[in-house]
């Protein structure tokens, strides 16, 4: 890598304030290093490099703002979140022409704090999968082993922050689409609590679990992203009218883990976790305990359910939300056909690709007369059982540590064919997005038989980022880091 | 639980999609394993225990009932694959 992409998001905003970079020269490195990786790795599906460098020229000229914490860094975006006037394609075909006509609130709190979009990220379509095996445009890879996935659904936004294109990018989670895949890459990834960050402008995919967050190189570049991105929005019924902290200042208020109980939930370390991926992730605890946390296990009896309860829920959420792709107010249509029931028919099923137009049914299924009972409501009775499991956990522990994924990225196509398979990955994520509280991604190590990423998941009540944050803060400290990923030199 | 390739047929129908023979032949496959899989959540009593279907207290929020005109009709038009100006243009439907 250059010198200037290898550096964290804050020191290059630091270096831009103070003028010691110009923000041409950082914007140039970055589509250096885009124009160098991107063959590789499939992370954009978008970019914009006349209109960056012409807003870098502008912003040299007109100089920093000290009012704005991201001046002149350039960032990417998931391609589920609006950008107004530019492509927003969901990573489908059937949005392959759409350019919204207003901008995702995240996005214009971004471009107004100063950064400097370059361009959208590939992922799953709308956000459903494992891999972005799911885009229809392109397969994107892991930097770290090119015949490896990137994890998903925000595999773009991962695989391109860990290759150095940005200094950021922003994902959303609904199940682990912002965890699973920084653990893939090996950077940082953080799904804040429902509520904590505007969902106006993000494509719906599963209503109550949707939530975008920061992926970034540290801990620190998070905050500084949530920061700026986090909020209440007359927009957004569900974001929260309550006071953000300074999550960058509370990172400075600990220096180590003193007085905190760590929880570990006994179901998560025991079930089928790979050999390595067990070892990085105790050795991530023995440093957690050396740092002075107090090490403590905890009980979530309900955690076997969680992917059943998850996959019924996203799915009829999933089948209601994308009711609206009919071929009448944007995107493709077909229109060899004359009648209005088979021009919806023809539409959705050439638009939407195969793992959309599943879930979209197996959400109809579950939705629909005589099973309501059986697998929906069923589901959101285990779903209140979960978040109690997560409550209760949390009256004898302040954090939770758990591992990310049972193994490091697979194979691309080793699970492509096997839906449920796919989904069964998804085991030690997918149950936080059920309960809404936060969790951050850190990566603590290489699989010593593969030689890939391992990240794990802190955890916290809801509107705890600052404690995620600052014992993230705190391991990544104590680690050596991951140095750059091999499948690029 | 078994799901048929009547039932698969019939859950398309209701989705607005149209399948190729094969592809319900897959789907019915699929479907009943990951259904087979769901069914697990049946070993559990969940009797009495309130639904959870959102994790955010503040769903229902009002506001001053005040007319707002936050987009041009133009611009939300400009994605319609057939308009004219004014309207959406659909296929006939009478």
């Amino acid at each position: 890598m250059n010198d200037i992409v290898e550096k964290s998001l804050l020191e290059t905003s630091r270096s831009l304030r103070e003028r010691q970079v110009k923000v041409i020269e950082v914007v140039e490195a970055c589509l250096d290093r885009i124009e160098k990786t991107e063959p590789k790795i499939n992370a954009l599906l978008h970019l914009d490099r006349e209109s960056c460098l012409a807003r870098a020229q502008e912003m040299d000229r007109s100089g920093p703002d000290p009012e704005k914490p991201l001046w002149g860094v350039p960032i990417t975006i998931k391609d589920v979140l609006c950008t107004k006037d530019s492509p927003t394609t969901c990573g489908s075909k059937i949005l392959e022409n759409f350019r919204p006509c207003y901008e995702a609130t995240l996005v214009k709190k971004l471009k107004d704090a100063g950064a400097i979009i370059l361009g959208k990220n590939n992922m799953d379509e709308f956000a459903m999968g494992s891999s972005t095996e799911n885009s229809a445009y392109k397969i994107a890879r892991n930097p770290w082993n090119l015949d490896h996935v990137p994890g998903g659904s925000s595999g773009g936004s991962a695989a391109g922050v860990a290759a150095g294109q940005c200094f950021a990018s922003i994902g959303t989670d609904t199940g682990g689409s912002i965890r699973q895949p920084a653990s893939f890459c090996g950077i940082t990834g953080l799904k804040p609590t429902y509520g904590r960050v505007s969902r106006f402008g993000l494509v719906a995919f599963g209503s109550s679990l949707d939530q975008a967050g920061p992926m970034t190189r540290s801990a620190a570049d998070c905050a500084l992203i949530l920061n700026v991105i986090s909020g209440h929005d007359p927009d957004d019924s569900t974001s929260v009218p309550r006071l953000v902290p300074d999550f960058l200042a509370a990172l400075a208020e600990r220096k180590d883990l003193k007085g905190l109980r760590i929880g570990l939930p006994r179901q998560y370390w025991e079930e089928g976790i790979s050999p390595e991926t067990m070892e990085c992730c105790q050795s991530a605890v023995n440093l957690a305990r050396d740092a002075g946390a107090d090490i403590v296990e905890v009980d979530m009896p309900h955690a076997q359910f969680g992917i059943a309860a998850y996959y019924i829920i996203c799915m009829a959420e999933a089948s209601s939300n994308l009711a609206r792709y009919d071929g009448v107010k944007y995107g493709f249509r077909d229109k060899s056909r004359a009648d209005l029931l088979e021009m919806y028919r023809e539409t959705r099923s050439q638009g939407l690709g195969e793992e959309v137009q599943r879930r979209i049914m197996m959400g109809t299924f579950v939705l629909s007369t005589g099973y309501y009972d059986a697998y929906y409501k069923k589901a959101a009775q285990i779903r209140r059982l979960i978040q109690q499991d997560y409550v209760q956990a949390f009256e004898s522990c302040d954090l939770v540590l758990a591992p990310v994924t049972p193994s490091t990225a697979f194979k691309i196509g080793e699970n492509i064919d096997d839906p449920l398979q796919m989904y069964l990955t998804d085991i030690f994520t997918t149950s936080l997005n059920l309960a809404g509280m936060p969790g951050m991604t850190v990566p603590v190590g290489l699989g010593k038989d593969t030689g890939l990423p391992v990240g794990i998941q802190l955890i916290a009540p809801a509107f705890e980022e600052a404690l995620v944050l600052q014992a993230g803060q705190v391991l990544e400290n104590a680690l050596p880091g991951l140095g750059t990923p091999k499948g690029l030199s | 639980m078994k799901i048929t390739r009547e039932q698969v047929a019939r859950i398309a129908d209701l989705a607005r999609l149209e399948l190729k023979e094969e592809k319900i032949e897959k789907f019915a496959l699929q479907f009943s394993q990951i259904i087979g899989y769901m069914d697990k959540m049946n070993s559990l009593d969940t009797t009495g225990v309130e639904p959870l279907y959102s994790p955010s207290d503040n769903t229902s929020v009002m506001r001053e009932d005040v007319a707002g005109n936050n987009f041009r009709r133009e611009d939300l038009l400009s994605n319609a694959p057939v308009q004219d100006g004014q309207y959406f243009i659909v296929p006939k439907i009478l």
